[in-house]
């Protein structure tokens, strides 16, 4: 029997290598991949606490937040094509416009 | 508001809106003649109903409150009308209104536009001193006083192109202002101490000893100091020769009828309050009988006309002065009148001469009685009234100051006096004697002055035999000892036969007895270094002092400042290398912020 604290680990990792991506990428469609990662790392956190605690409220919260990234994806990506169709870029360091 | 206020307030507004229009109305003023006419008559009327007002002698007082407050207004605006009142009311008309008239002549060859501009000043001039005249309380008074002094340095500066007018004027300006900073403080001293300004109030307050202030000398010395610059005494009188840039029409009307009567007029106004403080009364007659000498003996050495007319009106002012601070305030107020009509016409007499020849030095005169015989007969009777002759009108108001300040025991300032009558008769006739007399000068061909200019002239001649006759019939109040008169015109004659031998028969020359003299005269050619002396603490303090502020300005204040602002500049620059632009660096951010928060909560939970 796997316990609770396996999954968590898995999930901490995901979210870290999520994060890392985020953090690295120079591709701005990268960086959404990250988040996803990031996302799914919450998701794994809340299936696990549902099976382990019993409670279904965390496995439909799950379907929620499924839901929700598919949408934030969507929003993500057509964003990023905004941004190619102005930049003709979607390298992440050379939006910088905010520069002091 | 009955007749005797409302007369008067008419005099005091024939000007104003004489004025107002002139000011307003920009094509009339720009024509020059028309706009003279136009303050001529408002002038006129003006006259007229003063000589009303004097003759019926109107008393009365009609007053509107200015600023208002709980328990009654703090000040009031309105007219006094009493004798001395109605009788300025009539010099400043008479010889504003012959001013003007003789003007038109005079400066006829000015562009119109500034011709008008001319009598815009004389118009506001006019107002400015009717106003003084009329007001029944200081705060007035002062409003009025300081516009005197503006006008008179923008009639002053009328030619303001030359720098030399343009200096005079300011010179004027400031030199009164530093009287005047007294007179405010004075003024407000006084109306803290009693809560009023109301000249009425105050002499019933002195009548009824309910004026025992602390400090009520410091008080009415303060007054005094306004009128020290005004009516130009030692040490503020330096601006009066100056002020002789002006046109000639100017002067006359500045050295007669306003701006230095002010003064003179305002401490016999308050005479009553000065009573109270003998110790300033006195300092008042010194400086006064001072100020009369020291000025005769720079008039002896002087060879401008004009500058010898000036410095004969300080000295004059002097013994107006002498004469209010021995007491005899009637006296001084009596020389002031008689001394406003013989100075007018002889301010206007030397203007005509200096229209004539081109030039104010009287050693390129000479000759002139042969070409100008008119200007030199009213010439001489002005410097014989001047001179203090019987029966013309200067020798009474003279005798009246003299006898005045004998009987208040002031022995040194009355020898100083006596001393000065020798002197005026000797610097006046001095200059009849070497302009219209003696080797004619080949510069030109002078010329008698048209018409405009003469009438004015003999009217003011008329005038002052006029009045000597009615103070020789009517005068004799004031019961001078016997051997005064005997003095006072010996030592006219000892001057007139000094000025005579000297520069008519060449009996003595002049060199041997500056030589004598040589301390005096080195000292009064230098005008005995006061404008010097001026010039040095100006340079020495006001500007010494400028320069330590506007160092402490620059470098201490600024500098706080700019080292403030450069600190928040560098700072700037430094920070600004945290902001990329790129939103990744600020989600780096982020992450270690909460990475932080996460730390910091396990660690000191």
């Amino acid at each position: 029997m796997i316990g609770l604290q396996a999954y968590l680990v898995l999930a901490a990792l995901v979210f870290a290598i999520g994060l890392f991506g985020v953090l690295t990428r120079r591709n701005a469609v990268g960086i959404l991949l990250g988040i996803e990662l990031m996302l799914n790392a919450v998701n794994i956190n809340l299936v696990a606490f549902a099976r382990f605690n019993g409670d279904l409220a965390g496995v439909v919260f799950t379907l929620f937040t499924i839901s929700i990234t598919v949408a934030e994806v969507a929003v993500g990506l057509a964003i990023v094509i905004a941004i190619f169709r102005v930049r003709r870029t979607v390298e992440a360091d050379r939006l910088n416009l905010l520069r002091g | 508001m009955t007749l005797p206020t409302r007369l008067p307030l008419l005099v005091l507004l024939l000007p104003f809106a004489a004025f107002v229009v002139l000011a307003v109305v920009a094509p009339l003023r720009r024509a020059g003649a028309r706009a003279g006419l136009l303050s001529i008559a408002a002038m006129s009327v003006a006259f007229m109903a003063a000589l009303v007002a004097w003759v019926e002698g109107f008393r009365g007082e009609a007053t509107w409150s200015w600023i208002p407050s709980d328990g009654g207004p703090i000040a009031t605006v309105g007219v006094l009308v009493d004798p001395l009142s109605n009788a300025m009311l009539v010099l400043v008309t008479l010889v504003s209104l012959l001013v003007q008239v003789y003007s038109l002549a005079y400066l006829g060859d000015e562009p119109p536009a500034s011709l008008g501009r001319y009598y815009t000043y004389q118009s506001l001039f006019a107002f400015s001193m009717l106003g003084l005249v009329l007001s029944p309380g200081f705060l007035q008074m002062f409003v009025f006083w300081e516009l005197v002094g503006l006008c008179s340095y923008l009639l002053i500066g009328y030619w303001y192109q030359r720098p030399a007018a343009a200096r005079a004027a300011v010179k004027a300006f400031w030199i009164t202002k530093l009287g005047d900073v007294g007179f405010v403080i004075g003024i407000v001293l006084l109306w803290s101490a009693t809560g009023t300004f109301d000249f009425g109030e105050l002499f019933a307050k002195a009548q009824e000893h309910a004026l025992a202030i602390d400090g009520l000398g410091t008080i009415m010395f303060l007054i005094y100091l306004g009128a020290v610059g005004k009516s130009a005494q030692f040490p503020l009188h330096v601006w009066l020769p100056d002020a002789m840039e002006g046109p000639t029409p100017v002067s006359a009307l500045i050295h007669a009828a306003t701006m230095v009567t002010a003064g003179v007029f305002m401490v016999t106004r308050a005479q009553p309050l000065f009573a109270l403080v003998p110790d300033v009364l006195i300092l008042i007659g010194w400086v006064g009988a001072f100020t009369a000498l020291l000025a005769a003996t720079m008039a002896c050495v002087e060879s401008d006309i004009k500058r010898v007319l000036a410095y004969s009106t300080v000295s004059q002012l002097g013994y107006m002065m002498a004469a209010a601070g021995a007491g005899a305030a009637d006296a001084g107020f009596l020389h002031l009148l008689t001394h406003g009509l013989f100075k007018a016409l002889l301010f206007l007499a030397a203007g005509a001469v200096i229209h004539a020849v081109g030039t104010n030095d009287i050693f390129r005169m000479g000759g002139l009685f042969r070409a100008m015989p008119q200007t030199g007969i009213v010439f001489i009777v002005g410097t014989l009234a001047l001179a203090g002759v019987p029966p013309l009108a200067g020798f009474f108001s003279k005798e009246a100051v003299l006898s005045g300040v004998w009987e208040a025991h002031l022995t040194v300032p009355f020898l100083m006096l006596a001393l000065t009558v020798l002197l005026t008769a000797f610097y006046m006739f001095r200059v009849v004697f070497i302009t219209f007399f003696g080797r004619a000068f080949e510069a030109g061909h002078p010329h008698e002055a048209p018409w405009l200019m003469r009438g004015p002239l003999w009217l003011l001649a008329a005038l002052t035999v006029a009045v000597g006759i009615r103070l020789a019939v009517g005068g004799g109040e004031h019961e001078a000892p016997g051997w005064l008169v005997p003095l006072s015109l010996a030592s006219a004659f000892v001057g007139f036969a000094l000025a005579w031998a000297m520069y008519q028969r060449g009996l003595v020359d002049p060199a041997t007895f500056s030589t004598a003299l040589a301390p005096f005269d080195f000292l009064a050619r230098r005008r005995y270094g006061i404008d010097a002396l001026y010039a040095g603490l100006y340079r020495a303090l006001v500007l010494g002092f400028a320069r330590l502020i506007g160092w402490i300005d620059r470098y201490l204040v600024d500098g706080v400042l700019n080292v403030l602002s450069a600190l928040t500049l560098r700072a700037g620059a430094g920070l600004r290398g945290i902001q990329s632009g790129r939103a990744q660096d600020y989600v780096y951010g982020v992450a270690f912020g909460v990475l932080l928060l996460f730390v910091w909560a396990q660690l000191w939970r």
